[in-house]
């Protein structure tokens, strides 16, 4: 992004040379938006929103080291520093809640992420153009249904009296409750999460493959390579950019492990299991009242997603040339 | 005979070579056994990952016109006896899944409008390369990837504008984001400079430009932009409970959370029932059929936009 940002300077010289009575060629910059003021008429309403909703927020967590009470308002209430993370850090449940958190989307980086590269390079294989358009049709549609109905058919996939428990009821003599066993939370979270995602996530490697040079697959084919081979030496290849910018997101997403689906597939008997942050902050903060208290724990979040993302962007660019910015 | 049948097997493998070659533009053809084996493997695998998308979904649609004594004891039928569509009487007599609806369609659309119509703007002014103060802006909104200050200030905030419990306490709130600013800025980049300069030396203003020019050339991406701005709404359910009190207001999403999740349904929807078993059962078949009703129109409508769905991750990705 740096990049791009320094180069306009030169261009603008160009374009004012070729078109000298529109953009005079020493523009102060205060004709040149009473000139081209229509441009930042078009600019204020996302500035002011992104000012609104986006800035005063982060103004606003400097509750996190206040006494936050409504009544006296962010600015008049009284500074006490450290305390809100030293709670949170010192709490019973600090623990158990940072390893949820870390552990669910970490699991589901790991186990998920590959499944779409796969898929892709599946599909890939698939010569028929019109069946594979099928295919990919048909696995995109989970992508287009909400959390919450997904969440609703979870719940009626693995009730006691439902089809998963019924299809076990050859091996088992008692129905699996899974969704109140702390144990299955973590695999029902990420593997539902393949279920809705993996198809349209493998669009974009769909979409990459497709532009590789058929060449180079004639080439080794005609030196002896295997099918396998030439999957594993052209096509991966060929996704590894591709790989390193989606893996750099991801991981800088971790800590923002999906709170609407968490939420939902939350019962008060999977809690050990269940409970991240992000559900933690609207509980304690939103639900329970506690604001300040919700707000230090929402700001340790975001710093360490932010180191997270910086360090792995830093890492990823020693070895593999690729970075986000 | 077993001459005959060989030769039959080499005709045929001929013709299939002919018949790829065709198809892939006489990609070379030189695959041995365990390539042909992988080969049948991966569509044996596809065929599975297809079934194991689909038959959750198609469980729920037949479910949905089961009678729910049915469904618990013996699982799906296709007696015709055992199927009805009281589940759907049921929804639309009570109205409080069309309201939601209705809200939905509210929400998500205004959503859409404010989100896409202000991204496109900024991001065209920000593609004009001598914008004056171009760098600070873009400081300024890409800042905002990077660090926000979470769920509870911005709460905090929506109170303090009085948008607890309105519409714009859904809308407004993550609106504007970067990535659609940048997605357009990127769009408006690529289209050739000569067109907004041919247009300036006619006279005509920013605006004009804009309006005449622009915009026309800018279907593929409002487009885009559009479907992923209206979707996101129309199947998030985050804001509208934190910002919401009143039931009137409800979006689908959260009329659904309550009868799936909370098992909470309109008493309206089966208050004729008496019997406690009964009314679970029914409760029961209403989360099928309302599944179906909610989930429907996106699925059956996401096909014909296939292509821009396609465009918009391809278009993501240029960063």
């Amino acid at each position: 992004m740096a990049k791009e940002l320094g180069s306009p300077v030169k261009v603008a010289g160009v374009s004012s040379n070729k078109v000298p009575n529109v953009t005079k060629k020493k523009q102060s910059p205060l004709n040149y938006i009473k000139n081209n003021y229509m441009l930042y008429v078009f600019l204020a309403p996302a500035v002011i929103l992104v000012f609104l909703f986006n800035y005063i927020p982060m103004y606003g967590v400097t509750i996190a080291f206040k006494d936050f009470s409504p009544t006296r308002g962010i600015m008049a209430s009284e500074w006490v520093g450290f305390a809100h993370f030293t709670n949170f850090l010192q709490s019973p449940n600090f623990h158990q809640i940072f390893a949820n958190t870390i552990k669910l989307s970490a699991f589901e980086l790991l186990i998920g992420f590959p499944v779409p590269i796969i898929l892709a390079l599946m599909l890939n294989q698939v010569r028929r153009a019109n069946i594979k358009k099928n295919i990919q049709l048909m696995i995109y549609a989970p992508h287009f249904i909400s959390a919450v109905v997904i969440g609703g058919m979870i719940f009626i996939f693995l009730s006691p009296a439902g089809p998963i428990n019924a299809m076990l009821s050859v091996f088992l003599d008692r129905p699996i409750s899974f969704m109140s066993d702390p144990d299955y939370f973590r695999t029902i979270f990420i593997a539902s999460g393949i279920w809705q995602g993996a198809g349209f996530a493998s669009i974009i490697y769909v979409a990459a493959l497709s532009n590789t040079d058929p060449q180079l697959h004639d080439a080794a084919t005609i030196d002896g390579a295997s099918l396998l081979q030439r999957i594993w030496h052209i096509d991966v290849q060929v996704l590894k950019p591709t790989m390193a910018v989606l893996f750099i997101l991801a991981v800088g997403g971790i800590m923002g492990v999906g709170f609407e689906k968490a939420y939902l597939l939350q019962t008060d008997m999977n809690l050990p299991a269940s409970e991240i942050i992000d559900t933690y902050v609207y509980k304690r903060g939103l639900q329970a009242g506690d604001w300040s208290f919700g707000a230090a724990v929402g700001l340790f979040n975001s710093v360490v997603s932010l180191m997270l993302l910086v360090s792995v962007n830093y890492i990823v660019k020693r070895f593999n040339g690729e970075s986000l910015y | 005979m077993s001459n005959l049948k060989k030769e039959e097997k080499s005709k045929r493998k001929k013709k299939r070579l002919l018949l790829q070659s065709n198809s892939n533009q006489n990609r070379l053809i030189n695959n041995s056994k365990t390539d042909r084996f992988i080969l049948l493997l991966n569509k044996v695998v596809l065929g599975l990952v297809v079934l194991i998308v689909t038959i959750p979904l198609l469980y729920v649609l037949l479910g949905s016109f089961l009678q729910p004594h049915i469904l618990v004891t013996r699982g799906i039928s296709f007696n015709p006896e055992h199927w009805t569509i009281d589940g759907y009487v049921r929804i639309f007599t009570d109205g409080t899944i069309m309201r939601g609806f209705l809200n939905s369609i509210l929400y998500a659309g205004g959503f859409t409008l404010i989100s896409v119509g202000f991204s496109i703007l900024a991001g065209y002014s920000l593609s004009i390369d001598n914008l004056v103060g171009k760098k600070a802006l873009m400081i300024f909104f890409l800042f905002t990837m990077f660090f926000n200050g979470g769920m509870i200030p911005t709460y905090l905030l929506v109170r303090e504008l009085g948008m607890i419990n309105t519409p714009w306490g859904v809308i407004l709130p993550g609106a504007v984001t970067v990535w659609n600013i940048i997605l357009a800025r990127t769009y408006f980049k690529a289209l050739p400079n000569e067109l907004k300069e041919a247009a300036r030396i006619d006279g005509a203003s920013d605006f004009k430009i804009f309006l005449n020019i622009i915009l026309p050339l800018a279907k593929p991406i409002i487009f885009v932009l559009a479907l992923y701005a209206f979707i996101g709404q129309w199947n998030s359910y985050f804001n509208a409970m934190i910002y919401l009190e009143d039931r009137s207001l409800y979006p689908l999403q959260l009329i659904m959370r309550d009868i799936l999740i909370q098992n909470e349904v309109q008493p309206g929807m089966i208050a004729d029932q008496l019997a406690r078993a009964e009314m679970q059962r029914i409760a029961e078949m209403i989360k099928y059929s309302s599944i179906v009703v909610a989930s429907l129109p996106l699925l059956i409508m996401y096909p014909f936009f296939q292509k821009y769905f396609e465009k918009g991750v391809m278009v993501g990705s240029l960063k």
